[in-house]
């Protein structure tokens, strides 16, 4: 996904390395098999840098790696039946990968799409090819109004962990000295993931309810005269237990980025006579964009995804599209939730091919 | 059909010897284990149950094993699930323990066989609620699916449902009881008598309904006609006007705020009732217990519109023959001897076989769970814990009181799917 464009932006590294690319491929015949060799290894060199967060990007330069010999070996077919066993290498190395994301990932999503064009009743499904699941979901108010009720939440959702996200990021990079309590303060950040979702979610309820902790100490303190409601069971409460739930999705990859820059930019910055500001704005965040990037991605899809805290934290009572879905399959609908499932993948899809067409994720790999 | 696998199997066995160990586990798992010839009859038979979860009881397969020698291996699911494996997987199971508006779904696909009811030691005992629809001979016929409608078939091999009772019996009734409003007697402040109730704005923001489509649209149902806006035909098969009616109306007082929550499970009903954030909501009586064991005061209000009910029943497989039939029909005649009936009596249920299951419960556990008269003693859940001090009497009284003013039973409707389609959209609204 715009992986060869080249970027005015690209690390010294990647820098280095292309040119080192480009001069050993002048020295060479122009042989796919070679170049793209040459390409993996220093792909591999590269990713052996990665932390694991950055495995994601890591794909789409395999992507990239994978597509371009088809170009030139098809012009070159001598060539390429001389260098068979380093033509097929690649391949075998990326055949486990390949392999079980085709079964696991590729398979399961071309079967749900399959089934999305099925009949149904109660007790089966019938294989046919039928436009009514795909016409229900998408001729039906409540599919519209559900979609952009889960929108408003990943947006909301979204900006909020963002924001705290950044926050605690920044402070953990830039105002912590040593690495080592770095890293003690970024686990303390992890400690809530030591239990499930579920608990997480629910420990909320006894606290925001209508005797909760919050409204009988503020009804105690005399600052409210009767407990507030919309604490719990309403959107507040939603977006609250997600925001809870997702922030350390955003923290750890903006995190990894800030740790990366040189802190030579920002000297450099404040040499030249950059106020704080300044240095936050023009400097440190363009350069944690593909962490922030990568934090919306987790995001954005969690939140599409979620079913539980809507219904939980919602009381039932506000819809998401996963718990469309969950209500379709509890009726045994499984043709309609699979449709709505393509639905909603295509959607995500989109957003997150929008979000790497504004940030390269991968220029800071 | 079994006997003749077994032998069948016997052979096969000695030659899947020769081909491989893995084709044995194969075989095994398809069958062998479970249908044993009869002479393997000393030998303990199994009976695969799966069932909707109420009446799945550890206990019973327990005593069972006990009584009978016969293994009992139960399986529990949602009610669209178990609708859905009787129908797609016949041979999974050798029982269906389902409900009477799943039966009606179900048995016309030919996955069952209807009982003989000569073979039914005690049909005569079976409570005529589920023989003729009327509990006493001058009771009303309740709307929905009453389960005399689905009870009985006019052949052994009839996939119509018979209208009056046939020696052919579909389900042998187990455990029944009637649904109504759970309240908080002491945050409603005053006295709950209809349906009607649950709409009263002074409840705004502090009652709440099931959010399961099938049995909160009866409840919906049985508000709206307690306040007077419609008059079904039949609450249980309703017109697609009726249920565009039905749903508006839900929508409309969401919108309004009268709703805190949709509960979808049993805890969470509990939850919200327990912590004072709903004070009248539709609910089960086993939560209603569980909320009282907190030692949080909690009723289950009778509502002079009457009860929405529900019941399940015990179906035999159509792939049962011989010897795991027989076994089948001992277990099912064991089931109404009186044991588990007492046992389910015990649970706040009842059971289908009231004669039988009295010689089982002391005279003070009777009085108190279907005579409703006040206990002399504690009573005692099956478990050994208190469920009630001396002096309390059972919500809504006796079995005949509470069994003889059903409204409705729990149903499917001929609308089905639009009726969901519908109700999706009052939860989204």
């Amino acid at each position: 996904m715009g992986g060869d464009r080249p970027s005015p932006l690209l690390s010294p590294i990647s820098n280095f390395a292309r040119r080192g690319a480009n001069s050993e491929a002048a020295n060479l015949p122009p042989s796919g098999g070679d170049v793209r060799q040459d390409r993996g290894g220093r792909e591999g060199s590269q990713l052996a840098r990665l932390s694991a967060l950055r495995d994601t990007p890591g794909l789409f330069q395999m992507t990239v790696v994978l597509n371009q010999p088809v170009a030139t070996t098809a012009a070159n077919p001598a060539r390429r039946r001389r260098l068979s066993i380093g033509t097929l290498a690649p391949y075998l190395q990326a055949t486990p990968l390949a392999l079980i994301l085709g079964t696991f990932l590729l398979l399961p999503i071309l079967m749900i799409a399959v089934v999305s064009f099925w009949d149904y009743d109660f007790a089966a499904m019938y294989p046919d090819f039928l436009t009514t699941n795909y016409a229900d979901t998408l001729g039906s108010w409540v599919t519209w109004k559900t979609y952009l009720n889960t929108l408003k939440y990943a947006a909301i959702v979204w900006a909020l962990t963002l924001l705290i996200g950044f926050w605690v990021a920044y402070f953990l990079a830039f105002h912590i000295r040593t690495t080592a309590m770095q890293m003690v303060l970024f686990l303390v950040c992890t400690v809530p993931f030591l239990t499930s979702n579920i608990i997480r979610m629910i420990s909320w309820i006894p606290v925001l309810g209508r005797n909760g902790l919050v409204n009988s100490t503020l009804v105690q303190m005399g600052l409210i005269p009767k407990p507030i409601e919309w604490l719990l069971y309403s959107e507040f409460a939603v977006v609250l237990a997600m925001v809870h739930l997702y922030t350390l999705f955003m923290v750890t990859p903006i995190f990894n980025t800030l740790m990366r820059i040189d802190k030579s930019l920002i000297e450099a910055a404040r040499d030249a006579g950059a106020s704080g500001w300044q240095v936050l704005w023009n400097v440190i965040i363009p350069l944690a964009k593909p962490g922030m990037a990568i934090g919306t991605i987790f995001v954005v899809t969690l939140v599409m995804a979620d079913f539980s805290t809507v219904q939980v934290m919602s009381g039932g009572q506000s819809a998401s599209v996963a718990l469309m879905m969950k209500n379709q399959m509890s009726l045994l609908q499984y043709p309609a939730a699979a449709a709505n499932a393509v639905v909603l993948l295509v959607l995500v899809l989109l957003m997150v091919a929008g979000i790497l067409r504004i940030v390269d994720i991968r220029k800071e790999l | 059909m079994t006997n003749t696998t077994d032998k069948k199997t016997g052979i096969s066995r000695r030659s899947l010897l020769k081909t491989g160990a893995a084709a044995v586990g194969f075989a095994a798992g398809s069958g062998v284990i479970t249908g044993f010839p009869t002479i393997w009859a000393q030998n303990p038979i199994t009976l695969r149950q799966f069932g909707t979860g109420v009446s799945n009881l550890n206990a019973i397969a327990d005593k069972c094993k006990a009584d009978l020698g016969i293994t009992l291996e139960m399986t529990a699911t949602d009610s669209d699930a178990a609708a859905q494996r009787a129908v797609t997987q016949p041979d999974s199971y050798d029982i269906a323990d389902i409900e009477y508006w799943i039966a009606k779904k179900v048995y016309p696909s030919g996955v069952m066989q209807p009982m003989d009811v000569k073979k039914l030691k005690y049909y005569d005992k079976i409570v005529p609620l589920f023989i003729t629809g009327k509990l006493t001979p001058d009771s009303a016929i309740a709307q929905g699916t009453a389960p005399h409608t689905v009870g009985f078939v006019e052949a052994q091999d009839a996939k119509t449902f018979a209208k009056e009772p046939t020696q052919w019996m579909t389900m042998v009734p187990t455990i029944y009881n009637a649904d109504t409003l759970g309240i908080r007697p002491d945050l409603v402040g005053r006295d709950i008598t209809t349906w009607a109730d649950i709409m009263d704005p002074a409840f705004k923001g502090k009652a709440a309904i099931l959010n399961i489509p099938s049995i909160g649209i009866m409840d919906a149902a049985m508000i709206m006609e307690a306040m007077g806006n419609i008059k079904y035909a039949d609450k249980g098969n309703m017109t697609k006007e009726e249920i565009d009616q039905t749903i508006d109306f839900l929508i409309k007082a969401k919108q309004d705020g009268q709703f805190r929550a949709f509960w979808k499970s049993f805890d969470e009903s509990v939850n919200l009732m327990a912590s004072g954030e709903v004070v009248i909501q539709s609910m089960w009586s086993p939560a209603v217990a569980a909320v009282r064991s907190k030692g949080i005061a909690c009723k289950y209000q009778p509502l002079k519109e009457g009860y929405r009910s529900w019941g399940g029943g015990l179906g035999l497989a159509a792939h049962l023959e011989g010897a795991q039939l027989d076994a089948a029909y001992e277990y099912i005649n064991w089931y109404l001897s009186g044991w588990v009936g007492a046992y389910l009596n015990r649970q706040g249920y009842y059971s289908a076989a009231m004669d039988t299951a009295k010689q089982f419960m002391s005279e003070d556990e009777w009085g108190y769970w279907v005579d409703g008269k006040a206990a002399k003693g504690d009573i005692m859940a099956p478990d050994g814990k208190v469920m009630e001090k001396a002096g309390a009497v059972r919500d809504g009284g006796s079995f005949v009181e509470r069994m003889g003013k059903v409204a409705c039973w729990n149903s499917v409707m001929d609308e089905d799917r639009y009726m969901v389609k519908r109700w999706n959209e009052f939860i989204a609204a």
